[in-house]
């Protein structure tokens, strides 16, 4: 049993780093970010964790100090968003070449330009292809206990490969929910300690980390990494498991609301499930079959679970909070290549929504199905949620 | 054929251990060797601590070596250059106080140990 | 005193850190710089190296020439990969988790520090993480054949400023590293060059010492791009002192010290002939080049003898 308190998803997520009590945190502030990392400079100053804590002068020397100390054998951790992303993307895409298993908050804003501070999925689809674990959460209880999760999951012996954990800037990081805060020590003993395998402090195992590798390796360095990613379904579901006797709560590759029956589905990440699953019951009380899936882990993305769980759905609209400029939406593209397989493949359309920040409402969510239900699905040409024509 | 690992056999995150090149000898790079005249070596380190490559062995030596002059030489004392990894840059040769070191062309030093 | 024995026995001995077997060119005077740096330290090092020449010839998979733990990540960001193995070693050290005492050293060459690293520098030396930055400086980016970087001096031609019937090359003078990095305040900042083995020594002896963040610029002449014969690298080094061109000179808590002082400066010319890359500068047309470069070095040493003199803090 938990304690409930009332506290925002950055909140949320510099909780779980103050019980995470990392070795190293660095980070540099942004907006939405910034308040995990004002949180968790609080915990220092008042000797609540003993973290060294690094406020560097760039999001780019933050991943690079952040993975200097992952390299040394500490765990460490940082936070950002956006352009601050899109900064450190060079080292973002270096992480998981090394195989160090680091665990970063994402706090999901618009990419520029223009310049916007709120709320999209920009920053993080342009890094889905690099090789980190992504997580998402709906809400701030989720954040909080995908931190921990990720960290097994990152530092497991099978996977060593970092993972960020996904919320939607403001509409999640800002707003103030209850959140059941469980004990300090179950979540340590979770979490446990880094191991010092491959630690550049393990000075009675020097070692080289980073040497170049020549045509001759390159594709086997890159065959075992995908091994790895490979192997997270099943330590994710491990650690989740064990994650459960704590919380009590499930940690699915994905959630599935009133699917079972479901005539139609929307597909939809973070925050806008929540919303759905309101559309969802606001629907089923007019007598509407509808329900909503919402991708929890999209890397690894679990395409066969996924597959099964919209077999035999009739329609199937994906909203994507970002664009794949003249390519089908990242979410689309991922639902699209998930039903390829299915011999009676479901109808799809594929929805713009909720792009800097713009609110997306249950109403909205209503009409969608209702489009998705009279069948008047054009699967080559997305559709704009709000869109003032 | 190849002797190389396959992806599952790569450490992971392709660490290594320390100091594996000494395997790979670039002595074959060389155009010109450095002939040493150990008669004529005053055992000042200068060329050791230029080398690029390493490739001068010392040893702390108690009973020490002879080098110019007839004199005993102690403490660190150089030996013949390690031709695996000697680049033959000829640094040591340039820098050399007591000339005890000359660059000459490989194909000679060959023909030379060939005519041995 | 240490003696070239001393630190010949230490870089050439079974302790060695770093060994042979590495690719640089022949007469490629990093790997004198890095052994005499790595001696100077009495505790283990972890080596944080930036992209450049050092790093792509010395750490070759399956091949490594490092005998002591060693990292490579990115290019700009050798320092910033030094603050985090630094924090987690004073984390991992609270925590009881490591025990031995170790030395931090970040490397890059001057491309990997005056330009695409400079930020990072700048700020892990203004949070003062205990690690020392050793800047190997050939004058350009000389791992990918010679382009125009900020430590390329004037009027040196570069693949990227060459010099041509519209252009003498580079027509900046370069950064000035030592006095940079003094400006962060830190306790010791030294400039060396590598022919100079006892100085360069001492100077990363007193760099590892220091209460705090340390940065070591050493000048290290490139046989390949500077196009000279490779037996001649130690030559264009000393050459390079000779002339003021590069004096040796350190910072130590703000006060500047000159090592060394030529008894009779030599003119430019004798450091500048014989490079390829500054081998239009003797065209006639160019002369007054060679004039202005001189009046720069003698301007520039005036400077630092006064700064010597006064002994007002950088």
């Amino acid at each position: 049993m938990g304690v409930m308190k009332a506290i925002t998803g950055a909140e949320a997520a510099a909780e779980a780093m103050r019980q995470i009590n990392p070795d190293v945190v660095v980070a540099y502030p942004i907006t939405p970010q910034t308040p995990i990392v004002e949180q968790f400079a609080k915990f220092v100053a008042n000797g609540v964790v003993d973290t060294e804590m690094v406020p560097v002068e760039s999001e780019h020397s933050a991943m690079s100090a952040t993975v200097g100390a992952e390299a040394a054998g500490a765990r460490a951790m940082s936070a950002t968003s956006s352009q601050g992303l899109a900064l450190m993307w060079e080292i973002v895409a270096a992480t998981p070449g090394l195989r160090l298993p680091v665990v970063m908050s994402l706090v999901n804003r618009t990419l520029s330009a223009p310049l916007n501070i709120h709320c999209d999925h920009s920053d993080v689809m342009g890094v889905t292809t690099l090789g980190w674990i992504q997580i998402f959460s709906e809400n701030a209880q989720e954040v909080y206990e995908n931190l921990p999760l990720a960290v097994r999951v990152a530092e497991d012996p099978r996977i060593q490969l970092p993972a960020m954990v996904n919320q939607d800037g403001f509409i999640t990081s800002h707003a103030v929910e209850p959140v059941e805060i469980f004990e300090d020590d179950a979540i340590r003993r979770y979490v446990g300690v880094r191991s010092m395998e491959r630690a550049l402090l393990d000075l009675n195992h020097v070692e080289t980390i980073g040497a170049m590798v020549l045509p001759d390796y390159l594709l086997e360095v890159k065959r075992a990494q995908e091994e790895a990613m490979s192997h997270v379904f099943e330590v994710y579901t491990e650690a989740g498991r064990e994650l459960t006797a704590i919380t009590g709560h499930a940690y699915p590759f994905f959630e599935t609301y009133k699917t079972e029956d479901a005539e139609a589905v929307i597909v939809v990440l973070n925050s806008a499930a929540g919303t759905a699953k309101v559309a969802v019951d606001a629907m089923r009380a007019k007598g509407k079959k509808v329900g909503v899936l919402k991708p929890i882990l999209f890397r690894p993305f679990p395409y066969a679970a996924v597959r099964e769980a919209l077999r035999k759905v009739p329609v199937v609209g994906v909203l994507d909070r970002s664009m794949d400029f003249g390519a089908y939406a990242p979410v689309y593209s991922e639902i699209r290549n998930v039903l390829y397989d299915v011999d009676q493949r479901p109808a799809t359309q594929s929805y713009i929504y909720g792009l800097g920040g713009r609110d997306i409402m249950s109403t909205e969510l209503e009409s969608v199905f209702d489009e998705l239900l009279g069948g008047t699905v054009d699967p080559e040409h997305q559709r704009y949620v709000g869109l003032r024509e | 054929m190849s002797s190389k690992k396959s992806w599952h056999e790569l450490e992971v995150g392709v660490v290594l251990p320390p100091a594996t090149s000494v395997g790979y000898k670039t002595g074959g790079w060389r155009v010109f060797r450095p002939v040493w005249d150990a008669s004529q070596c005053i055992h000042c380190m200068i060329c050791v601590n230029y080398c690029p490559d390493m490739a001068i062995p010392i040893e702390k030596s108690e009973q020490g070596a002879v080098g110019k002059g007839g004199r005993v030489y102690k403490g660190a004392v150089r030996k013949e250059t390690n031709f695996d990894y000697c680049k033959g840059c000829g640094i040591c040769a340039t820098e050399c106080p007591s000339k005890c070191l000359t660059m000459i062309r490989e194909e000679e030093a060959e023909q030379a140990s060939c005519k041995l | 005193m240490p003696t070239l024995q001393d630190i010949a026995l230490k870089t050439d001995g079974v302790d060695a850190r770093l060994v042979s077997g590495h690719r640089m060119c022949a007469g490629c005077g990093i790997p004198a710089v890095v052994k005499t740096v790595l001696a100077a330290s009495d505790k283990p090092v972890i080596v944080l190296n930036a992209t450049g020449c050092l790093e792509v010839t010395s750490a070759v998979y399956p091949f490594t020439a490092w005998n002591t733990p060693w990292m490579h990540l990115t290019f700009e960001n050798a320092a910033a990969v030094a603050a985090g193995v630094e924090s987690a070693y004073k984390a991992l050290k609270r925590r009881g988790r490591v025990e031995e005492d170790i030395n931090i050293l970040a490397v890059g060459g001057d491309g990997g520090t005056y330009d695409i690293g400079f930020q990072a520098l700048s700020g892990a030396l203004e949070r003062r993480h205990k690690f020392m930055y050793l800047a190997y400086d050939n004058e350009g980016y000389m791992n990918t054949g010679n382009q125009r970087s900020g430590a390329t001096p004037f009027g040196a031609s570069t693949t990227t400023v060459p010099a041509g019937t519209a252009s003498f090359g580079k027509a900046q003078w370069r950064k000035n590293l030592v006095e940079i990095a003094a400006a962060h305040r830190i306790p010791y900042v030294g400039q060396a060059a590598v022919h100079n083995t006892l100085d360069l020594y001492k100077k990363a002896e007193k760099g590892f010492k220091a209460d705090g963040p340390a940065v070591l610029a050493v000048l290290q002449p490139c046989t390949t791009n500077w196009a000279y014969d490779p037996a001649l690298t130690m030559q264009y080094s000393k050459l390079a002192v000779e002339t003021n061109f590069w004096p040796l000179y350190e910072v130590e808590n703000g006060v500047v010290h000159i090592n060394v002082k030529p008894a009779k400066r030599r003119p430019v010319e004798d450091f500048l002939k014989g490079q390829s890359r500054f081998k239009h500068l003797f065209k006639t047309e160019n002369q007054h080049l060679i004039a202005e470069m001189q009046q720069m070095i003698d301007d520039e040493w005036t400077r630092l003898v006064k700064l010597e003199e006064t002994g007002v803090q950088l």
